[in-house]
């Protein structure tokens, strides 16, 4: 094959100008493509969790499933998800009486007697997985945020442990690893999720009290769940745009 | 400061000019190479983060298998289990994590102690919904295996054998 002068400075010239557009373009059309992962598209998913006050039992095998699943130290003062007791006297309701004996790990003692008037119930917590996450808007370096797909996530190589989001977060779900001095929280079983698997707490939920939604999914129960039910997130004065949705929560809970 | 105007003002000042954007040009340079290394990879690609962060978590394994895997195999269990009252738990809120088992049957899960794993739920408490079938223990099974009279995968009475 023979190339002539005119020919080879066309080519180049023109190879020489694409090569620039596509080094910048390329950037953006690979920011639009779905993940190397097979079968799962972050950009489909929305996913939250919805929690059915009036189904839990306080037996704290979410608590417990949530520590094995995702290797929480099993001190009692570190949770990626815990079980609150509240014990309302109805004249009183700003002042609760609420406890959590090794955050549910190993059930509630009984500690009240039947028919003392008081209203008493379980709320189990975990993070809430903001939209407007005060934790993510304070990590200093980008170890903390918002997943595609609405999670938030920690990116332990990345994070300091400097815990700013420890302070931020107005639930208090994080809690500093002390094996690796970085931050850790719910990830709502993000490597169970994106195989197509429930979190490990609403797996071991024997009532269904706890339940992963996407709400992207058309079909998912959450729609009928937050259309037919009375529907709270905790702390909605903090403008989280919280996606932990609770049905049945008693004005109480702080 | 009134001097008169030189008449060649930028070579004049050729020497420091250079020297100026030199410096200038190193900071540039050396901005945009500390950018490239201390930045990781992918770092602002959809967000304030590094991309390959949420891939890396993809790669956990799991510990608690799912439904769907021990059905697989137990299809009598599954269907048993379908019909009672004990439909709605999955099989790993009583048996515990056994993606191990899935993953290699010859690990041999260990039978849960049936009385401490019902009394966990069932005993009766302040604040458990009052529809959930709780029991006042020292008055319906002080002592025993509650599989004496329940069959775990189907609980009502006239449950089956298991």
């Amino acid at each position: 094959m023979t190339v002539d002068r005119r020919e080879f400075l066309s080519r180049t010239g023109k190879l020489l100008l694409l090569t620039g557009a596509a080094a910048g373009a390329l950037e953006h059309v690979l920011a639009g493509q779905a993940e190397a992962a097979p079968g799962y598209a972050e950009t489909d998913h929305w996913w939250g969790m919805i929690i059915d006050i009036d189904k839990c039992i306080g037996c704290g095998n979410c608590v417990r499933a949530c520590k094995e699943e995702n290797d929480v130290p099993h001190e009692p003062y570190y949770f990626r998800t815990w079980v609150e007791r509240y014990h309302v006297d109805p004249s009183d309701i700003e002042h609760p009486a609420v406890d959590s004996p090794n955050g549910g790990f190993d059930g509630f003692p009984e500690r009240y007697k039947p028919g003392d008037g008081a209203k008493s119930f379980f709320v189990p917590k975990l993070c809430n997985h903001c939209v407007e996450s005060p934790c993510v808007q304070v990590c200093p370096v980008g170890a903390t945020f918002r997943s595609r797909d609405g999670v938030v996530l920690v990116d332990k190589d990345y994070c300091l442990g400097c815990r700013y989001c420890v302070q931020a977060c107005p639930y208090g779900c994080r809690y500093i690893d002390p094996r690796r001095h970085v931050v850790d929280k719910c990830d709502l079983c993000y490597h169970r999720i994106t195989k197509g698997l429930t979190t490990a707490c609403a797996e071991a939920c024997p009532t269904g009290a706890r339940q992963l939604v996407d709400l992207k999914d058309p079909k998912d129960p959450v729609h009928e769940f937050l259309r037919t039910r009375s529907i709270q997130v905790l702390k909605p004065q903090m403008a989280t745009h919280a996606k932990v949705f609770y049905a049945g929560l008693d004005g109480s809970v702080r | 400061m009134e001097a008169p105007a030189p008449r060649t003002p930028l070579l004049r000042d050729a020497e420091h000019l250079g020297r100026v954007a030199a410096l200038f040009l190193l900071g540039v340079v050396g901005f945009f190479l500390a950018q490239r290394l201390l930045v990781p990879e992918g770092f602002g690609k959809h967000g304030h983060y590094r991309a390959g962060a949420t891939e890396e978590r993809r790669q956990l394994p799991t510990v608690f298998a799912g439904r769907a895997a021990c059905e697989e195999c137990h299809t009598d269990v599954a269907e048993t289990n379908a019909k009672g009252k004990h439909a709605r738990p999955a099989c790993e809120a009583c048996h515990g994590a056994l993606a191990v088992h899935a993953a290699d049957p010859s690990v041999k899960p260990t039978r849960p102690d049936g009385r401490a794993l019902c009394l966990r739920c069932h005993t009766e408490l302040v604040g458990r919904p009052s529809s959930f079938p709780q029991i006042d223990v020292a008055e319906h099974a002080p002592k025993g295996a509650c599989t004496e009279c329940h069959a775990a995968h189907d609980p009502g009475l006239g449950g089956g054998s298991r």
